[in-house]
């Protein structure tokens, strides 16, 4: 009898890095992309060409701007697998595969 | 053995495999809810009863009852009423002992444990299959963790990468939903797996009972009355564990929690699906402790961590020596005395256990107390950043501090002191 079934392990492992780790990270770009042109005093977001909104000088801190619409496309997409992937998980918990 | 016997038996079987649901409930609140508390994503009664809820529904959904106790752990063939008593009592105790000591430890592993002791005095060395106690318990018990801290590790770098110049209050909003509804499945999970558990132990004691036919389903009462001990001991939250693994192995922040318990619950439902059985306290564990690991700054408390693996270790062998001594006191006595017997050592202790609680009691209004590693200094924590946290989060507490060298060092890391010695920190 194999103490470790290195097969199973390897398995677990590797679709938990990828569904673990990948929904939160979604999680956060989703975030990231609705709120990442809130302020101009974040200086990590030089990465994000999509600053120039209309409103965005007036606006400084707290109010935030309509993410653009290729932004809010992206934000929803994340949020959209995500959402999808804790359905899999309930439909996998209620047809009992456990 | 004559009837009356046998109906008492049956029914103190029932009445402590409910109290061991009631346990297992009560033990594994933190592992779903800790983080969501810790961060105060949600009040500490509302988290116990959304679990308590999630439960309660998760032991409804799924009625694939496994109608076996530690299968391939021990010989099937040997399990009795008076051996599966005994195990129960062994599972129970080591709950209790471990929850007084605020020690996430696994509810299965410390029933397999009891059931293998008591299977050890009944039969000796014979009935137990050491190869599965070994890929079965010991094994993943280690590797759990490991699994769990990786995941998580990765995936609260990664949340730290991405909301790295986000506003907090921003990520604070939209990963407070997200763990709780992480943490949800968590508990739907408990519910559908653990309850299972309980229910398998009382349908194989009925049907050797001779109270259902051997094919028979589970009755509704045991659904309903499993699913209400697990819920009520879940309500009445083991705010001990709670407390430790939200305060005392991480200051965790929504970010954190959000990636923590995301983990807890892919690697949970995965596990199962790939036929690889991880506890669920050892996932969440890990988690916490991965989501530490991977925030940049964060301060992880090893020592506390230790503390628990060797707990992990000992689960087995500690429930054993219960479940065994609880065997050999029912088999020495005989026949109804010594079923009493047990049943009445299991009151006896459990309410010594509880009395010893009351000593220094840890409920909903102090759960989330900073955490106090050592007696002397009380740890503040430091406000989460946004993006990478800064510094320091929480100074440790020399170990080999003194009264006369513990402010210096105190100061030093920034902590503020207990009371004894007011000028320090702040």
């Amino acid at each position: 009898m194999n103490v470790i079934e290195w097969g199973a392990l390897g398995q677990v492992l590797v679709a938990g890095l990828i569904v673990g780790a990948g929904i939160p990270a979604l999680f956060a770009l989703g975030l990231r992309l609705l709120a990442g042109t809130t302020s101009a005093d974040a200086p990590t977001t030089q990465s994000t060409p999509a600053r120039g909104d209309a409103n965005d000088a007036s606006s400084r801190v707290v109010a935030i701007p309509r993410p653009s619409p290729a932004r809010l496309a992206g934000a929803i997409a994340c949020m959209g697998v995500v959402v999808g992937a804790i359905a899999f998980g309930l439909v996998f918990l209620v047809s009992g595969g456990h | 053995m004559d009837p009356v016997t046998e109906t008492l038996l049956l029914a103190l079987v029932v009445v402590t495999a409910l109290a061991f649901d009631f346990t297992n409930g009560f033990h594994d609140t933190g592992n779903a809810m800790a983080t969501s508390i810790a961060t105060r994503a949600l009040k500490p009664r509302t988290a116990v009863a959304l679990s308590a809820v999630l439960n309660l529904v998760g032991a409804f959904l799924s009625l694939a009852v496994a109608a076996t106790i530690a299968k391939g752990i021990v010989d099937a063939g040997v399990i009795t009423l008076p051996v599966v008593l005994a195990g129960l009592v062994g599972g129970i105790v080591w709950n209790l002992i471990t929850w007084l000591f605020g020690i996430p430890s696994s509810s299965s592993h410390a029933l397999v444990g009891g059931m293998v002791g008591a299977v050890l005095a009944a039969v000796g060395t014979s009935g137990v299959l050491w190869d599965g106690v070994i890929a079965k318990v010991l094994v993943p018990a280690l590797i759990a963790p490991v699994v769990a801290i990786a995941v998580a590790g990765l995936g609260t770098w990664l949340v730290a990468r991405l909301t790295r110049g986000v506003p907090q209050d921003v990520t604070n909003r939209g990963f407070r939903w997200g763990q709780i509804g992480s943490a949800s499945l968590v508990s739907l999970a408990h519910g559908t797996n653990d309850a299972q558990k309980s229910m398998g132990i009382i349908l194989l004691a009925l049907i050797a009972g001779g109270a259902v036919p051997a094919d028979s389903g589970v009755p509704f009462w045991v659904i309903l009355s499993c699913a209400l001990a697990m819920a009520v001991g879940t309500y009445l939250g083991g705010w001990r564990v709670i407390r430790t693994l939200g305060k005392g192995l991480v200051e965790i922040d929504t970010r954190q929690g959000m990636a923590a318990e995301t983990s807890s619950a892919a690697v949970i439902l995965l596990s199962s699906h790939f036929g690889f059985s991880l506890s669920t306290t050892h996932v969440a564990t890990g988690s916490v402790l991965g989501s530490g690991v991977g925030m940049p700054g964060a301060k992880v408390r090893w020592s506390v961590a230790g503390r628990m693996f060797v707990a992990w270790m000992v689960t087995l062998p500690a429930a054993g020596l219960v479940g065994a001594l609880c065997h050999w006191l029912e088999s020495s006595i005989g026949g109804t005395a010594g079923t009493i017997a047990v049943f009445v050592l299991l009151i006896v202790v459990s309410a010594a256990i509880w009395i010893a609680s009351r000593r220094k009691p840890v409920d909903h209004t102090n759960v989330n107390e900073a955490w106090d590693e050592e007696k002397g200094a009380s740890l503040e924590p430091v406000a989460a950043t946004t993006g990478e946290a800064g510094g320091e989060r929480v100074g440790p507490v020399p170990a080999v501090a003194t009264a006369s060298s513990v402010a210096p060092a105190v100061g030093a890391v920034g902590t503020v002191s207990a009371p004894s010695n007011p000028k320090v920190g702040a």
